[in-house]
Order: C-alpha cells, then sequence, then structure tokens
C-alpha cells in the first residue's frame, strides 16, 4: 500500500510517503495506526491525538472503522483549511 | 471547471472566458479569497498552502458538480492556489454564471462552504514568531451545514 502524510503529520513521521505491505492483523484504518505508532517516536507523535488526524483511503475521506487493503493509497493530515 | 494551480489569476480574464460569447447569462457572482494578516497571526509574513495532488482536483470536481446539481447555472469556475502566499496575495477564485442572481450568488456561497471543509489544503502561516499550522475552524464545519438537505 501507499502511504501518505501531509501538514504536521509529514513534519512529525519526516516523510510525504512511503510504501508499506499490509502487516498481518492489519484490517482496518485503526489497526494501520496502531501498527504505525508502534514504529517510533514520529509516528507516536503523528498518531498521539486521534480526533486531530484525519484519513482518506483511494483519495476520499474515510473513517477509522474502514477497511484497508495492500492497493490502497491511504492518506493521513490534520482536518483541512484551505479557502 | 476547476484548476489547481501555483501562479495568480487575473478576475477579470476569467470572467470573460466563462461568459465567452453567451449573451443568455444574466449574473457573475464572483468571490475571490485573499490571504489576510489578522488577530490571529499578528505579523503574518506568508503563508504557504500545501495540498493532496489528485485528492485536491477530485473534490473540487466532485464539489463544483453538486453545485451544478442544485442550482441552475450557465457555468462555474474555482480556482485554488498552492505554494507560498504573502498578504494581501489572491488564494482562491469562485466565479458562478446564471440566467438571474439567485442561484449565482447561492452557488457560488455553497461551492466556498463546501471548499473550506472538503479540499485537502493546509495553510502554515508564517510570522515573525515561528511556523504554525492554521487548525479548523467550528465556524467553517456549522457554515457547511447549513446547505445539509433536510
Amino acid at each position: 500500500m501507499k502511504l501518505l502524510y501531509f501538514a504536521w503529520l509529514r513534519e512529525r513521521i519526516g516523510l510525504s510517503e512511503e510504501e508499506l505491505s499490509l502487516p498481518d492483523g492489519v484490517i482496518t484504518v485503526q489497526d494501520l495506526i496502531t501498527h504505525l505508532t508502534a514504529r517510533g517516536d514520529g509516528y507516536a507523535s503523528a498518531f498521539c491525538e486521534p480526533a486531530a488526524v484525519k484519513v482518506a483511503i483511494n483519495q476520499d475521506f474515510a473513517k477509522v472503522t474502514d477497511p484497508v487493503t495492500d492497493s490502497d493509497e491511504v492518506a493521513f493530515f490534520p482536518p483541512v483549511t484551505g479557502g | 471547471m476547476i484548476r489547481v494551480q501555483r501562479e495568480d489569476f487575473d478576475i477579470a480574464a476569467e470572467m470573460k472566458a466563462l461568459t465567452g460569447a453567451r449573451t443568455d447569462i444574466g449574473a457573475l457572482v464572483t468571490f475571490t479569497g485573499l490571504v489576510r494578516d489578522d488577530s490571529s497571526a499578528p505579523g503574518l509574513k506568508a503563508m504557504t498552502l500545501e495540498h493532496y495532488p489528485g485528492m485536491t482536483e477530485k473534490k473540487l470536481s466532485e464539489i463544483e458538480d453538486e453545485a451544478n446539481r442544485r442550482w441552475d447555472l450557465t457555468g462555474s469556475l474555482v480556482v485554488h492556489r498552492y505554494g507560498r502566499l504573502e498578504p494581501g496575495e489572491q488564494i482562491v477564485l469562485v466565479i458562478t454564471a446564471s440566467s438571474h442572481r439567485g442561484d449565482a450568488f447561492e452557488a457560488a456561497s455553497f461551492l466556498m462552504d463546501w471548499l473550506k471543509t472538503e479540499a485537502p489544503f493546509w495553510k502554515l502561516e508564517k510570522t515573525g514568531d515561528g511556523e504554525t499550522w492554521v487548525d479548523a475552524k467550528v465556524e467553517d464545519e456549522d457554515a457547511k451545514d447549513r446547505w445539509q438537505k433536510e
């Protein structure tokens, strides 16, 4: 799967994108967040405030309970502030 | 039509391009958003707009399609800039064209309210004190909610 990070999540993780093979046991977005959080301090800091993190799967807004697959593009970012 | 671009835009030229040779348009509403130096970030030096290429275009097109479903428009345009902008610079342009002003005014307002909560852009403000990511505003969610259908 392709993972994308924007704004302060990108800064905290230190990456704008990366490839990840769907880890065993990861079914939902929440499982993916739990997996990423365990990878290091940057990830833990990016995901420390769940309410401040939005997710999109294949460029559509999604929920943490939505399922993810290995062919998905999953993006994490703060609430949007355009306009 | 929607466009996401780094360059500035010329409002008069965009209005002219949208109307073309048509003579059935009775109302053209334009909204332009500017970078503002205000109390939430006094001494704003610059603002950098980050976005999600691909999803941005997709969401803006969806928002525009929805406006065209709800109102009788003869044309519409949304232009949103990204990159580094200074106070006073233009960020966003919405133009709606219709036979009558009611539809054009409402659709333009709807497009802005939806864009602010649905289009994946993030603002980083730079002041003398450093750089800060702008927080989303509850008022923007409320402004969008008023368009929810009963």
